[in-house]
């Protein structure tokens, strides 16, 4: 199994991470022998297994819809890289063209 | 003996009765952090005004007259996972160097109730990825049995301030094998609950379906009085257990006359060390002298556990992580102006950290978000996000994380049949004694390969504990692995503490620590 570097580009791109071009080189070797190595799992039939994404049988746990205390503004905000004191502040969302 | 070297039962005892303060047991135990942490490097940070002041708080109401918690005056560290609101929790990752939790993690605020003092945080691998702790951005932990030697990770810290008598307890949790196999490479004893049976709130997300916060001390029974605070349902953790939590301290002195211990014939294929296949044999002999009964199961899949696992627990990381985003916490990018002025761009040239041609990115937020991940997470770190992105993504979902997901259920299958004819799994923790320092660092796939005999564990949600069951020529502690079905800490706990009762090896402690000396790379 080999992965080109431009899968891991993009992948990186779909993870949100600026990978630099030696990230890149090294990324693309490493995952291309860890999905190689992954892919051992190819050799089992499972096509009658149902998957299993969680070890226990409990599902949907409900409770009564109380309301409960949560953060104040000032402890949701007490780690923010920035913060206006009510918001935390981002760069632009929309780029120079206008559009997303 | 001095208190550095009680147990935390006689600790608790010794407090109670008046024999001891908990101001005294928790200065000793800071004048060894003190001492040995530079050479070690397990705590991240140690809050010894906060530890004193709460001793203090401790002796007065016992003074008065008042009633104390179950673990009063108990000296505890924590691993850096998890939140504490009065002290950093930064996972041993530059992105959360500088995060104040707003919240106690349950645990933590269970301990803090039953008047444990938590003297610090434990450093580990980043975000808990790691089987030696030199994925910490901190600077790896030492083995005190051997200092140019791995203590085993990610709960490294955590297994090493043990080792080194720098707490008698410590919380750690185990994704993989987290807790078992640095208790097993620091000769200590480590259990990783059932699924569920502690709440996991406040631990930060590694893979939410295989997390586990577990005790780490120097005895079963110790773990035994642990876990009787730590463990029980939280309406906060949707995941968490609702059956009530035994008595396991009342549980341990029943003897093992009919108790079923499996061995499974692989584990001792090529790859195991002949000292430690050797030292694990030594402890089957030991179970069956305490009247235990030892046979021969298959765990047919066993040999696809790490595979597995190493699909499913980036898929679940990928997603986990995708919360750092730069903007409600942790570290953020800081080289292109807020306002995305052109101008900026021209300080970034020569850092080389981006590939992208100005304009790559979709907005100026969205190249925040990728240039703050980019810095704030290490390379194993990213790597596990690209891998686990990768397996999510459109084309190859089904060929990988689905699959992983029916191995996985292959895999618990196997443990629900082996447990129909036995009552407990044995076998080694790992394949080798502790490692050298720097010996796997270069090949992502040997580290990963540490986690053989632990991960199939967390894929079935089943317990296991491990123990030191002797000791190399070398003088490097060997560990056993024993696992039980679904809520079986009863008997994991029983079973090991009536081995530390025909065995000495728990007992035993690093003989020179180095008490100065460099830390870290």
């Amino acid at each position: 199994m080999t992965i080109s570097r431009q899968d891991v580009a993009k992948v990186g791109l779909l993870a949100r991470l600026a990978l630099s071009e030696a990230e890149l080189d090294t990324m693309t070797t490493e995952l291309s022998n860890i999905v190689g190595f992954v892919s051992l799992l190819a050799e089992l039939d499972t096509s009658h297994v149902e998957p299993l994404a969680h070890p226990l049988d409990t599902h949907n746990v409900f409770r009564d819809d109380i309301p409960l205390p949560s953060l104040t503004t000032a402890e949701a905000l007490q780690s923010a890289p920035r913060h206006d004191g009510e918001c935390f502040l981002v760069p632009a969302v929309l780029n120079e063209s206008g559009a997303a | 003996m001095q208190p550095a070297e009680l147990t935390a039962i006689d600790i608790v005892t010794a407090v109670r009765q008046g024999d001891l303060t908990a101001v005294q047991c928790t200065l000793a135990f800071l004048q060894r952090i003190e001492a040995h942490n530079g050479s070690i490097n397990a705590f991240l940070h140690v809050d010894a005004a906060g530890a004193l002041a709460t001793a203090e708080r401790i002796d007065k109401r016992r003074s008065q007259g008042l009633p104390i918690g179950p673990l009063a005056g108990l000296p505890v560290a924590v691993k850096d996972a998890i939140c504490t609101a009065d002290q950093p929790t930064t996972c041993a990752s530059k992105m959360l160097a500088h995060f104040r939790p707003p919240y106690d993690a349950e645990v933590v605020a269970r301990l803090r109730a039953a008047d444990a003092v938590i003297v610090g945080k434990t450093n580990m691998d980043e975000f808990a990825m790691g089987g030696s702790n030199e994925n910490s951005a901190f600077g790896p932990v030492r083995n005190p049995w051997d200092v140019t030697r791995a203590p085993g990770g990610s709960s490294g810290g955590s297994a090493a301030c043990v080792a080194a008598d720098m707490a008698p307890v410590a919380i750690g949790s185990d994704t993989g094998g987290s807790i078992r196999q640095p208790a097993g490479l620091c000769g200590i004893t480590g259990l990783k609950p059932t699924y569920g049976r502690v709440s996991r709130r406040g631990l930060v997300a590694f893979a939410s379906s295989l997390d586990q916060i577990g005790p780490m001390a120097r005895s079963a029974a110790d773990c035994a009085l642990i876990m009787e605070t730590i463990a029980g349902h939280d309406p906060g953790d949707a995941t968490s257990l609702t059956g009530g939590v035994p008595r396991y301290s009342t549980q341990l002195d029943q003897p093992l006359a009919g108790v079923r211990i499996g061995r499974v014939p692989e584990h001792f294929a090529a790859g195991l060390d002949p000292e430690v296949a050797r030292g694990v044999e030594e402890a089957f002999a030991v179970f069956k002298a305490a009247g235990a009964t030892v046979h021969d199961i298959q765990l047919p899949h066993a040999k696809y556990g790490v595979p597995t696992y190493y699909l499913i627990a980036p898929c679940e990381a990928s997603s986990n992580l995708a919360r750092y985003d730069g903007a409600h916490y942790g570290h953020r990018a800081t080289r292109r102006d807020e306002e995305g002025h052109r101008a900026t761009r021209r300080d970034e040239e020569g850092h080389g950290t981006a590939p992208h041609t100005p304009g790559a990115f979709e907005s100026p937020l969205v190249e925040m978000y990728c240039r703050s991940r980019a810095e704030g997470f290490g390379p194993e770190v990213k790597r596990r996000i690209m891998l686990g992105t990768y397996a999510l993504s459109a084309g190859y979902y089904d060929a990988y994380y689905a699959k992983a997901l029916r191995v996985r259920r292959l895999i618990r299958q196997d443990y629900l049949n082996a447990f129909e004819q036995v009552d407990l799994i044995g076998g080694p923790v790992s394949a080798t004694a502790a490692f050298k320092l720097g010996e796997k660092t270069n090949d992502p796939l040997a580290m990963y390969l540490v986690d053989l005999y632990t991960v199939t564990a967390n894929l079935a949600g089943v317990g296991g504990i491990s123990f030191p069951c002797g000791f190399t020529k070398s003088g490097l502690p060997i560990g056993f692995q024993l696992q039980a079905p679904a809520l079986g800490e009863g008997l994991l706990l029983r079973a090991t503490d009536r081995f530390q009762h025909l065995t000495a090896w728990h007992q035993r402690r690093p003989k020179s620590i180095p008490s100065a000396g460099p830390a870290g790379r």
